[in-house]
């Protein structure tokens, strides 16, 4: 029996004993979202990359196949995972990155998990191995289904495999800092990317603005010279906020909140009190604080984004719950699709919002 | 010949029950925006795909969201089938009528409602056409960078149903990727927001599923897109080769070497011919292939990335390579490929576009086997090709006043499209399935994903009222088309009755 015949009779068991399963890739990300405690459905063992034309800017990969891997194959031809998801460990695999659906620095100026994936197979919730999108970029024959898993906490399907677009790595990347405060800061990184300048990352710390420039040397000169700041030759900023390695990520005890939050949005009001780092020109906010969670979310809310319980202990997430809780409408929708996906509620109960 | 479309038998909607739904609509609209007479039907009875025709008993043209509120839980009450039309641009069919249900026409949605320069987002009806979005930006030095050929009439609205593309997808993505929050209705009235301003809108992707589900899931009242900057500098190059092969070579040669161009078409020998008559734009008549390839961004790397992709197209036996002089020339050399479509429509009293996507690999292989078939059938055929992104254009030449040639150019276009899904491509890129390619989800599609896709809709649209019968078949369809996928020989729900 082959590695995905046995995820499936594995489905297919827990579908007939009406069991739930907990679905673990590399278990990189096991801290996020509320895992339930009950059977393992490991993907680790299908691993292996099964097609890649680096002229069509295509990969195909089975789910266990660790980002190391993939990243290493797609370098040999000079190519990356655009979105440059975390990987938090050595461990992490595709399948668990695009469940996830996180993205990193470079998700405002190059897109998301969710806008590099074109196809997928998944086991769904009733034991049933299907195929949709493909390995082509442009695909509008059935639903798009492939984005619905992207980012579903495998609460849909266990998925075996993920196409993706990838991109050429840049000729060059310069990385280039600048004292500001933070008002103008937020202000400074928004308009970064509204010229015609090849700005691929922007984060703001310590009173630090970081931005990156990629692409020929000519260009990124030339783009320096409008923009400012001084240069650097130390791109590994990205890499450690990317995996949160930077020392920022390792001060508090406290919980880590993640905001995501529209454009120009100014500091908020707990901000100011508490650690703050700010990617994604300022539309992503790690935020260290022990702030009462209805009041975070009130306040992301308010601003028109929302508030994720990155990291914090077990009882905290069980309580205020990891993610920001959607729309009346919104949740019977999820509600709908679960059931339609996975009507016994064996995939990942919990893991999303504690009634999925 | 829309009688024969649909396996299931249509009943036109009862007397009774229309002149009710009249009165109910009455109410709600003013009277010039109850449409009723067969006069006024008639405008709506296609869309683009005008081989497909079928009078709706019903057109209501709403202005306002709680208007469409109150029709879509009117027809909820009545269980009536709603088509939900933009500017009835589309080339599958996917705003064709339906004889039980009326057409809910959103032309009225027509205004930009706001453009946030520093944010860099426009907040739109979904009446607004695709070019007056970049139109209205560019005072600001920005524009709405998913550019389908129909852009100058087709409606955002549509362009979310559809997921449309354009030339310029490769390097900017598709609709999906540019659209931020959708507003939409579903069919119970009830008024919703997908996605969001903000980045990574918690659970799942939602808005992602709305872009191309061609008006079954919900109807979109409100978008905001996302606006990029001008680029500061743009470049077209022309290269001409002797064989298809060799222009393959090249495009593969330019990606590969991690260039992304902003646009990168090609055309095929009867392409070229056809568009250099109606556009007299320079195309180079002996070539067997060419491709335009388009560069943007800052003026430095425009330049460095000019030298290098001229440099890869000589090492690929171009014989003609030229780069536009200015801007007069790029743009006289772009509508040489944009009037393609019209280009070809002269050498022949019709033509039937054809969508399918491959692998950029096979493509020599796909227009070789075309090439056969079209010896075969007797039915000449030109081709556009989204060469960076695989997406193919086959344009079939045919004459439907001669007995038998439409259904033989259907029959020949079915052919190329599972030809796309037998290479690793798909049976349709940009135009959408609607009720043209209805058949072919058969061949791409198991009846296990054909399941679920019905299922994804139960979850929006209990009742399939919302443009039932496009996009996705029945298994009964595809048992009779002969192309249902039958896993381990049986025959899914096999306590219905087939055939």
């Amino acid at each position: 029996m082959d590695s995905a015949d046995q995820i499936k009779q594995q489905v297919a068991q827990a579908f007939g004993d009406k069991s739930p399963l907990a679905i673990s890739g590399g278990g990189s990300k096991n801290f996020l979202g509320v895992r339930a405690d009950v059977a393992e459905l490991s993907t680790a063992g299908h691993h292996g990359i099964t097609s890649y034309e680096p002229s069509e800017l295509v990969i195909t990969a089975k789910a266990g196949t660790t980002l190391t891997e993939l990243r290493a194959t797609l370098a040999e031809h000079r190519q990356m995972l655009p979105f440059e998801p975390p990987a938090f460990s050595d461990s992490a695999t595709i399948g668990g990155t695009i469940a996830c659906g996180l993205s990193g620095p470079a998700r405002p100026y190059i897109g998301a998990a969710r806008d590099f994936v074109l196809g997928c197979t998944i086991i769904s919730g009733r034991a049933q191995q299907l195929v949709f999108g493909g390995q082509v970029m442009k695909n509008v024959a059935g639903y798009d289904v492939t984005r619905l898993m992207t980012g579903a906490m495998g609460t849909l399907g266990v998925l075996l495999d993920v196409s993706m677009k990838v991109l050429p790595v840049a000729e060059t990347e310069v990385t280039f800092v600048q004292q500001l405060n933070v008002d103008h800061a937020i202000t400074t990184m928004q308009s970064l990317a509204g010229k015609s300048l090849p700005v691929t990352a922007s984060a703001y710390h310590h009173g630090q603005l970081y931005y990156r420039l990629a692409g020929s040397p000519a260009a990124i000169k030339a783009a320096a010279a409008q923009l400012g700041g001084d240069a650097t030759d130390d791109n590994e900023f990205w890499y450690e906020l990317r995996e949160h390695k930077l020392d920022f990520f390792n001060q508090s005890d406290m919980p880590l909140w993640r905001l995501s939050l529209p454009a120009l949005v100014p500091e908020l009001a707990f901000e100011s009190k508490s650690a703050t780092l700010y990617d994604w020109a300022g539309t992503q906010r790690w935020i260290f604080s022990n702030a009462d969670a209805s009041l975070i979310r009130e306040m992301a809310s308010k601003a028109g984004g929302y508030a994720q319980l990155f990291r914090a202990d077990k009882d905290l997430k069980k309580s205020a719950g990891v993610n920001h809780p959607p729309a009346a409408a919104i949740m019977k929708l999820h509600r709908n699709l679960k059931r339609e996906f996975d009507p016994e509620a064996i995939l990942n109960p919990g893991r999303l919002y504690a009634e999925l | 010949m829309s009688q024969a479309l649909f396996s299931e038998p249509q009943t036109p909607l009862d007397e009774s029950v229309r002149q009710q739904l009249i009165r109910e609509f009455e109410q709600l609209l003013p009277a010039e925006s109850v449409l009723k007479d067969d006069a006024d039907l008639l405008p709506y009875e296609s869309d683009g795909l005008a081989v497909y025709r079928q009078k709706p008993p019903i057109v209501v043209l709403p202005e306002t969201t709680e208007q469409v509120q109150r029709i879509l839980t009117i027809c909820n009450e009545h269980k009536v089938p709603v088509v939900a039309r933009g500017a009835g641009t589309g080339l599958s069919g996917g705003a064709l009528p339906l004889v039980n249900g009326i057409v809910l026409g959103m032309a009225k949605f027509n205004q930009i409602i706001d453009i946030d320069e520093q944010a860099r987002t426009a907040i739109v009806q979904p009446g607004v056409r695709n070019l007056a979005i970049s139109e209205a930006a560019s005072d600001y030095d920005l524009y709405y960078a998913p550019d389908p050929s129909s852009q100058i009439a087709c409606t955002i609205g549509g362009n979310v149903a559809e997921n449309s593309g354009g030339v310029h997808c490769l390097k900017y993505g598709l609709t999906v990727h540019n659209v931020l929050q959708v507003k939409a209705v579903t069919i119970d009235g009830e008024l919703i927001t997908f996605g969001g301003t903000a980045p990574d809108c918690p659970g799942y992707d939602l808005l992602g599923l709305l872009h191309g589900s061609e008006g079954m899931l919900a109807v979109t009242v409100e978008i905001t897109v996302k606006l990029l900057p001008k680029p500061t500098s743009t470049k077209l190059l022309m290269a001409a080769f002797d064989s298809v092969q060799k222009a393959g070579d090249a495009v593969a040669s330019i990606i590969g070497s991690g260039i992304i161009p902003a646009g990168l078409e090609m055309m095929d020998k009867p392409a070229i011919i056809a568009a250099e008559a109606f556009a007299k734009c320079g195309y180079p008549t002996d070539a067997e292939a060419l491709f335009l390839c388009e560069l943007d961004g800052s003026e430095e790397e425009v330049e460095a990335q000019l030298k290098s992709v001229e440099a890869l197209i000589k090492d690929n036996d171009v014989t003609t390579l030229h780069i536009a002089a200015d801007e007069t020339e790029r743009m006289l050399l772009w509508k040489g490929r944009k009037s393609a479509f019209p280009a070809v429509g002269r050498l022949s009293p019709d033509y039937y576009c054809i969508d399918g996507t491959i692998p950029r690999r096979h493509l020599s292989t796909v227009l070789q086997r075309m090439n056969e078939w079209s010896n075969d059938y007797g039915l000449r055929i030109a081709n556009v090709f989204h060469a960076g992104d695989g997406n193919l254009h086959p344009l079939i030449l045919f004459d439907a006043n001669i007995e038998g040639e439409l259904e033989r150019t259907e029959e020949l276009g079915g052919k190329i499209l599972e030809l796309c899904v037998e290479v690793g491509g798909t049976i349709t890129g940009e135009h959408g399935v609607g009720m043209e390619k209805i058949n072919q989800m058969c061949v791409q599609f198991g009846s296990d994903e054909i399941t679920q896709f019905h299922a994804v809709k139960n979850a929006f649209d209990p009742d399939a009222l919302l443009n039932p019968g496009k996009a996705i078949p029945t298994l009964n369809r595809c048992a009779e088309f002969g192309a249902l996928h039958v896993h381990h020989g049986e025959l899914p729900h096999p306590e219905l009755e087939r055939f």
